[in-house]
């Protein structure tokens, strides 16, 4: 089944309809202003043939992302790359669950790739459907503990999925132990030394419970699980391997997303896109579903940023280096996690003396937390009426998941009744 | 090393039961003390250290059973810190840190597991994990209502005696007395607070963070005012 040439893969009857009825959902809910619609027309497919995914995904070369942070990021830098080499479906909008994916394939049929960020929870499943070519294994840290299970428990499913597929690549972040325990069962690893901004849930082994022991630039644990040799690693401004050193002059900030560049040139190497080709691809990326945009808004230049939990807010400090304005906006409804305690393991205190207002429907709990990081603020909890406390000129504005989106929403629509 | 007129407060293992973000509570009651006038030190002590045993709080929280089932080693190992933690300094200690201080421990594979017998409780895991917010009545006098998220499948049932920190409103804390009028969250002690409540419980909860200052230092703490601190009880209250 998987042999068939791209793009010439036949659908069963069945699978073509549930595809139809997914698409016009799709586009229904689109026309009705009710969102990108990927999600719905996905659900419906998958309700009409629970096997599109595995029937849509046969005959291409299927690129996994996955990870705690960085997914939406990798799979970008990735798609660019293998863009270079033929036409690709991809989720860009980051909807990264089987019903995303499925809306992907379906809405890019006749692609001979597709690179699809996928949900850690989910990774096994739809690592069974699609075959993978190559999964990429960013990191794999604390994120919602409220309603996924603990980090643990989490990198033995992956673990236990990769190793479930003997020929696919799996392209490792080195330097994460929790991801090294869960590619140590894969056949074809491949190990980048991508960094670790947040080792907060990483200071005891994922394997035995043990302290593990940091020497730069290695780790290890007496039971055994130490970190494997990188095949890739990042030096200075470039991206080596033991034959090849390529420059790493990407527009999108910031040390993490370094690292997932590196990442992404592994991945796409992994499917056999030159590496000098991927690396310039990578150069073009800047706006990545709508995070890193600068929006204008009156006299203010608001350069968007997401950060989500511990160690997404680890990579962001190295962004927030100049002493711009700082908007932060906060919520915890179901996909941010319900649980607020994460904020507590944000190093708040590094902002130093830069104006920042707290802002969302958890302003007050952000407020709580900088004012006993010893941070003057301000806590409004409506991000627009918030804005119109902070002077123009640019204005740095992070926000969790929901809360980035509602505020991107927002500022659309003021564009509109402006416009 | 600090002056004497300095409060230490000793995080324990932060590294290996730091899962639920419960190190926010050792700098609430630095800042507190600190807002207060009264020099305060966080003593951060990590599974390689020795650890000190003059510190007059020390704080102990939640974690994953592996990890769970080794700082229970490593405390038993320090018997002076077990010492100074039943007859001089005051705990708080959370979710699995409260169930370490117990007398035993019960895995999902029904292993039975020693804790360091500081309090009169047992615990077993439970049907289903308990995950959500919890309002209940807090037992010490003037912290009223107790607000919190919990997150765990431990079932901890309290020895004769034995106090539980609330009565549960809403949410499942111990996860004992279902079906009964006092279902009970956490443990009460002249030195030990217990409780499920991860996190920053001490920001949610300051009177129960001014408490513990007030059982570590005997000092009578002046009221703070601060900026969101109502409206953050109001969010979940």
């Amino acid at each position: 089944m998987a042999t068939a040439p791209p793009g010439q893969l036949r659908l069963g009857w069945w699978t073509r309809a549930a595809v139809h009825a997914g698409l016009a959902t799709a586009g229904l809910s689109r026309r009705l202003g009710l969102g990108a619609g990927s999600i719905i027309g996905g659900r419906v497919t998958l309700a009409l043939d629970p096997h599109a995914l595995r029937h849509l995904a046969a005959g291409r070369r299927v690129v996994l992302v996955s990870g705690t942070n960085g997914k939406t990021t990798t799979s970008h830098l990735v798609a660019a790359a293998v863009r270079t080499a033929g036409r690709v479906a991809h989720n860009a909008g980051g909807s990264n669950m089987a019903d995303g994916a499925v809306a992907a394939l379906a809405e890019a049929r006749d692609t001979e790739y597709a690179v699809i960020e996928v949900d850690e929870l989910h990774l096994a499943a739809v690592a069974e459907a699609v075959d993978p070519a190559v999964v990429v294994l960013l990191n794999l840290t604390r994120d919602q503990l409220d309603r996924a299970t603990e980090v643990g428990a989490i990198a033995a499913a992956v673990g236990q999925a990769l190793a479930r597929h003997p020929s696919t690549v799996v392209v490792a972040n080195a330097d994460d132990p929790m991801v090294v325990s869960a590619a140590a069962l894969a056949s074809r690893p491949v190990w980048v030394a991508a960094g670790a901004s947040w080792l907060g849930d990483a200071s005891s082994c994922p394997r035995c419970g043990q302290t593990l022991t940091f020497t730069e630039p290695g780790w290890q644990c007496v039971c055994g699980l130490a970190r494997p040799t990188p095949d890739w690693w990042i030096e200075d401004s470039k991206v080596c391997t033991a034959d090849a050193v390529l420059p790493l002059d990407i527009r999108l900030p910031g040390q993490v997303n370094r690292s997932n560049a590196a990442m992404a040139l592994a991945a796409a190497c992994a499917v056999g896109i030159s590496a000098d080709q991927a690396a310039s691809a990578l150069r073009e990326v800047d706006v990545v579903a709508g995070r890193y945009a600068v929006v204008h808004r009156g006299g203010q230049d608001l350069r968007m940023l997401l950060a989500k939990n511990p160690a997404g807010w680890a990579g962001m400090l190295s962004m927030l280096s100049e002493p711009r304005p700082l908007l932060v906006i906060i919520n915890a409804r179901e996909a941010d996690g319900r649980d607020t305690s994460w904020l507590w393991d944000v190093a708040f205190e590094q902002f130093g003396s830069r104006q920042v207002v707290a802002s969302g429907e958890r302003a007050a709990d952000l407020g709580v937390r900088l004012s006993y990081a010893g941070l003057d603020h301000r806590t409004v909890a409506d991000p627009l009426a918030a804005l119109e406390t902070l002077p123009p000129g640019q204005i740095d504005v992070v926000a969790n998941y929901t809360a980035f989106h509602q505020f991107r929403r927002r500022l659309g629509r003021e564009r509109e009744v402006a416009g | 090393m600090s002056g004497e007129s300095t409060v230490e407060i000793g995080l324990l293992l932060p590294d290996v039961l730091g899962t639920y973000s419960d190190a926010g509570n050792a700098t609430i009651l630095a800042q507190r003390l600190r807002w207060r006038g009264i020099a305060a030190e966080i003593r951060t002590i990590t599974a390689r250290d020795v650890p000190p045993t003059g510190c007059a709080v020390y704080l102990l929280g939640g974690g994953e059973d592996t990890a769970q089932l080794f700082a229970a080693d490593w405390l038993r190992r320090h018997d002076q810190l077990r010492r100074t933690l039943e007859t001089c300094a005051v705990t708080l200690a959370v979710c699995a840190g409260l169930q370490i201080l117990g007398q035993s421990m019960t895995d999902s594979k029904g292993q039975h597991y020693p804790g360091l017998a500081l309090l009169d409780i047992t615990t077993a895991p439970g049907r289903q994990r308990a995950v959500g917010e919890v309002v209940a009545t807090c037992a010490v006098p003037g912290v009223g209502s107790l607000t919190g998220f919990e997150n765990h499948r431990g079932v901890t049932t309290l020895g004769p005696g034995t106090v539980p920190l609330g009565r549960v409103l809403t949410g499942t804390g111990n996860g004992t007395g279902t079906g009964t009028k006092y279902r009970g969250e956490g443990v009460l002690t002249d030195r030990i607070i217990g409780t499920y409540l991860h996190g920053p419980v001490l920001a949610r909860n300051p009177a129960l963070a001014d408490h513990i200052l007030h059982q570590a230092t005997g000092q009578t703490l002046s009221p703070l005012d601060l900026p969101d601190q109502a409206a953050l009880r109001n969010t979940y209250l």
